[in-house]
């Protein structure tokens, strides 16, 4: 398959990532070609960090082949002197590296155990953490695509993505996507599914819409959206995951407080309204003196400042989980 | 280029960010870890701003003007989020504004009545974090530390790392590492670039009045060339302004018995110093010779590179042979047991404390020098009884060490120390009429600098230094070539001492560099040039340092190989 005809068939088929952020995949792909550099990297970021997804962990054990010829597509599209990298969280790497090594024979494509926590699943922290560098997101700009890995252009894309990639490449991709199916329900799993679906419609077709009443968490265990049953009609905007959770049995309570813990444990002390926000938070709800106005000032600066997506995200659940819990009382 | 910020038309440069084009036409964004000096990290997300076109909140200090960008500054927004973040930083900010060495400079205190924010708001987290006494000559009370990170950066550039994180209970806090291979050089840059005053010389200023107290002993004050033109700053006036007959006025007002100007010890630093290279290039020995009169670059060679402790110059420091001849010779004419004498530095260094303490500098049993104030503990003394240096009458320094040549002015700024004794060492080898004086090749603020100096037959190759960034460079570089060079200046800080650890905040090149040309705008009016051609040096070296053994008890020291000595004192 020849440059062109890769980009016009991304173009046509409108793909975009698979991370969760759905950012274009033919735009960031010709943004790369278009850096000048005598290097490029390529890295397939198979962190997949967010508690109990598993879609990308599904995807290498089943089609490692499938992955690494979207790789290799990637690698012919950019050309001479391009690297690339599989970034794997270390119970994948445990898992998939004999399968990948297998898959990738004489291919340019080096495998690396992600050595931090959460926030290596940010491309730019995940590129810090290849560099050995502290594993803190970088500024941007520049962005990866004009300035990554050791500062060459470089195309950071997830696991699923590449999978598509060469799907599309052998003209077999029909507008699918995975999704990880956990939480409380009895047919749990990764799934292939139509991207046209609701949510409401996964659930049904997986069969696993509970007969309970239930909310979800959509897009990962820690900055997914909660969304209450009633409000599943919606297509499934985040990376593939689905959380089920039984609204009679789950103490919100115990959630909130883990959640926050759990940001408070990952996120990298960098920047002010995230490291000290996510502390205020956290003591706030230890203390059992959960202030509506204080807690809707930290988010507020949270959400508009703080340094990186994570930062940014962390009110998501917060403020989701917060009205869920004031409609089922 | 042409950008729009607040609805008013600005000329950019290209590559220029929001925040300096802001800064540069007084549009005030506040900023805490930003500093000129060092890279963008937007850590501290207080320089919010808002692009049109775009969606939410950027920070000023990393979004680079593009030509028709519009931005606003201020916004309900805008100002909102700086509030909040600024209670927030609050919240790991031990206050503690009556002994803070930002005094009323203090950043946090104007954006607080700005943004007319709850300084208590939250409950301060860090109220039981200890202080770090490094050595003689710094503290680092982590207790107001913001997490900003500019002193770890600073000291990586320092090549010295003696800052690290350590993350304890899901936070991650700035700590002195533990680590014995590494150890502070005391150079002060952290302190200069803290924007929150958790960095502080010693005593900075709960003990800076101590230098006041007489027990019936004599208080001889003295100096430092670079002192006279930064010291102006605390006192309204520009960076560079020459005070110099204010400060001996101002330091006597305060009550000092004599002020004396260490430029002269200067030019016995030059004389000594010349000597020894033209002796060393004689006989080729220990070459390339470095200076010695940074107690920081020394402590550097002591600790991480002892084996380039042959090529120092065994010369002492200008305030230690001043306060040695104050304490032989002046002691001896005026008959004053120089136990009785009391003799305080007023120094840009927060090093020069640790060098004060040396062992290899006493002479007999006393130290050449017994106490020293930075610049800004001077200052604060002056406000703190009201002596104004910027009205005040000036005066000339004490005699028999009140005159100075040019030369020893320069000491202040990189590249003076090897320009005084290439001034000295090109009068002495050629012996001509009308030897060199100007070697302008060595002067500026680049961090390295090397020259070819043609002397008679033989030419020096010589090189300056500032930063520990580029010294290190160049050790790496003679391990390599060890003839490289025959004479290597090198200086802890950019710019020299004008940039010390010791000087007025905020410090940036544009401060530096005008710092540095008031020093040498007072070589280029004065008549005596050089070291030797200084009436009192020949005096002295006729009627007193006449014998090669009190000229080394005086003028001359050693250094021995180190181990980690900074003690972390926790409080």
């Amino acid at each position: 398959m020849n440059n062109a005809n890769i980009i016009s068939r991304l173009k046509k088929s409108k793909i975009t990532g698979r991370g969760g952020a759905n950012f274009l995949v033919w735009s960031k792909w010709s943004a790369v070609k278009k850096a000048k550099a005598k290097k490029k990297y390529i890295i397939c970021n198979a962190a997949e960090s967010e508690p109990n997804t598993f879609k990308d962990g599904f995807i290498l054990n089943k089609y490692s082949d499938i992955v690494i010829n979207g790789i290799d597509i990637a690698l012919n599209y950019l050309g001479k002197n391009t690297q690339a990298i599989i970034y794997l969280k270390p119970e994948y790497f445990k898992k998939y590296k004999k399968k990948l090594n297998n898959s990738i024979n004489k291919l340019p494509i080096e495998i690396f155990k992600k050595t931090g926590g959460y926030l290596c699943g940010e491309e730019t922290t995940l590129i810090n953490d290849i560099e050995s560098k502290p594993k803190e997101p970088r500024l941007k700009p520049p962005f990866p695509t004009i300035s990554g890995l050791w500062n060459y252009p470089t195309l950071v894309n997830n696991t699923e993505t590449f999978y598509y990639i060469s799907k599309l490449a052998k003209n077999e991709y029909n507008n699918t996507r995975f999704v990880s199916i956990f939480g409380n329900t009895k047919n749990k799993g990764v799934f292939e599914i139509s991207n046209n679906l609701s949510i409401k419609e996964i659930l049904k077709k997986t069969n696993n819409y509970p007969k309970q009443k239930f909310f979800i968490q959509a897009g990962g265990g820690a900055s997914g959206e909660f969304i209450d049953q009633s409000q599943l009609n919606q297509k499934l905007k985040y990376t593939g995951s689905i959380i089920i959770f039984n609204k009679k049995t789950t103490n919100i309570a115990k959630l909130l407080k883990n959640i926050i813990r759990y940001f408070h444990k990952e996120n990298c002390n960098k920047c002010v309204p995230c490291r000290e926000g996510v502390y205020r938070i956290n003591e706030m709800i230890k203390n059992n003196e959960l202030d509506s106005q204080i807690l809707d000032d930290l988010m507020f600066t949270m959400n508009n400042t703080s340094f990186c997506a994570l930062g940014k995200s962390v009110s998501s659940p917060i403020k989701s989980l917060l009205k869920i819990n004031t409609k089922s009382k | 280029m042409k950008i729009t910020i607040n609805n008013r038309i600005f000329n950019s440069i290209p590559s220029a960010t929001i925040l300096e084009i802001a800064r540069m036409n007084n549009i005030d964004i506040p900023a805490l870890c930003y500093h000129p000096d060092l890279k963008i990290k937007g850590n501290c997300r207080m320089c919010l701003i808002e692009i049109t076109g775009k969606h939410g909140l950027y920070t000023a200090c990393s979004i680079k003007a593009e030509p028709g960008m519009s931005i606003k500054t201020d916004s309900k927004n805008i100002n909102k989020s700086r509030a909040l973040n600024l209670e927030l930083i609050f919240g790991q900010h031990r206050v503690e504004c009556t002994d803070c060495v930002l005094e009323h400079k203090c950043e946090l205190l104007r954006l607080a009545k700005i943004y007319n924010v709850d300084v208590n708001k939250f409950k301060n987290r860090k109220a039981k974090f200890k202080k770090y006494k490094f050595g003689p000559s710094i503290e680092f009370d982590a207790s107001k530390c913001i997490d900003c990170k500019n002193c770890i950066e600073v000291c990586q550039d320092q090549e010295v790392n003696y800052y690290e994180t350590q993350t304890i209970n899901n936070l991650s806090r700035v700590m002195p590492t533990c680590n014995k291979n590494i150890d502070c050089i005391y150079c002060g840059q952290c302190i200069t670039h803290c924007p929150v005053g958790a960095i502080e010389a010693i005593g900075e200023f709960e003990d800076s009045e101590k230098a006041l107290i007489k027990n019936k002993k004599i208080t001889v004050f003295q100096f430092a060339p670079s002192i006279r033109a930064s010291i102006g700053e605390e006192f309204g006036l520009p960076a560079g302004k020459i005070v110099t007959n204010q400060l001996v006025a101002a330091i006597k007002e305060l009550g000092a018995d004599k002020v004396f100007d260490v430029s002269l010890g200067a030019d016995f630093t030059t004389i000594e110093e010349a000597n020894e290279l033209i002796e060393r290039l004689a006989e080729n020995k220990n070459l390339p010779m470095f200076t010695s009169c940074c107690p920081s670059w020394v402590k550097y060679i002591e600790f991480y590179y002892p084996e380039f402790i042959p090529n120092l110059t065994t010369v002492r420091s200008p305030h230690i042979i001043s306060g040695g001849l104050i304490k032989t010779y002046l002691a001896n004419q005026e008959k004053i047991n120089p136990k009785n004498i009391y003799v305080v530095s007023i120094m840009p260094c927060t090093a020069k404390k640790y060098e004060i303490e040396r062992p290899q500098v006493k002479i007999n049993t006393y130290k050449p020098v017994d106490h020293v104030l930075t610049t800004r503990e001077l200052a604060y003394l002056l406000k703190k009884k009201n002596i104004n240096l910027a009205k005040i009458k000036g005066k000339e320094a004490d005699n028999p060490f009140s005159e100075y040549s040019g030369a020893g002015v320069i000491y202040g700024a990189s590249g003076g120390v090897m320009e005084s004794a290439l001034r000295t060492a090109y009068a002495k080898i050629c012996s001509c009429k009308a030897p060199k004086i100007e070697f302008t090749q060595v002067r500026g603020l680049q961090g390295l600098k090397t020259a070819k100096i043609k002397i008679k037959n033989k030419t020096l190759k010589v090189a300056v230094t500032s930063g520990m960034f580029e010294a290190k460079k160049i050790l790496e570089e003679l391990k390599k070539h060890p003839k490289a060079y025959d004479y290597i200046e090198f200086m802890a800080c950019t710019g020299g001492c004008i940039g010390g650890g010791g000087q007025p905040m905020p410090v940036n090149s544009t401060i530096r560099k005008a710092r540095a040309k008031g020093l040498y705008s007072i070589d280029t009016k004065k008549k005596v040039r050089r070291a030797h051609d200084n009436k009192i040096t020949k005096k002295m070296y006729d009627s007193f340092l006449t014998n090669k053994h009190l000229i080394h008890k005086i003028c001359h020291t050693s250094f021995n190989k180190k181990v980690r000595e900074t003690k972390i004192i926790k409080k």
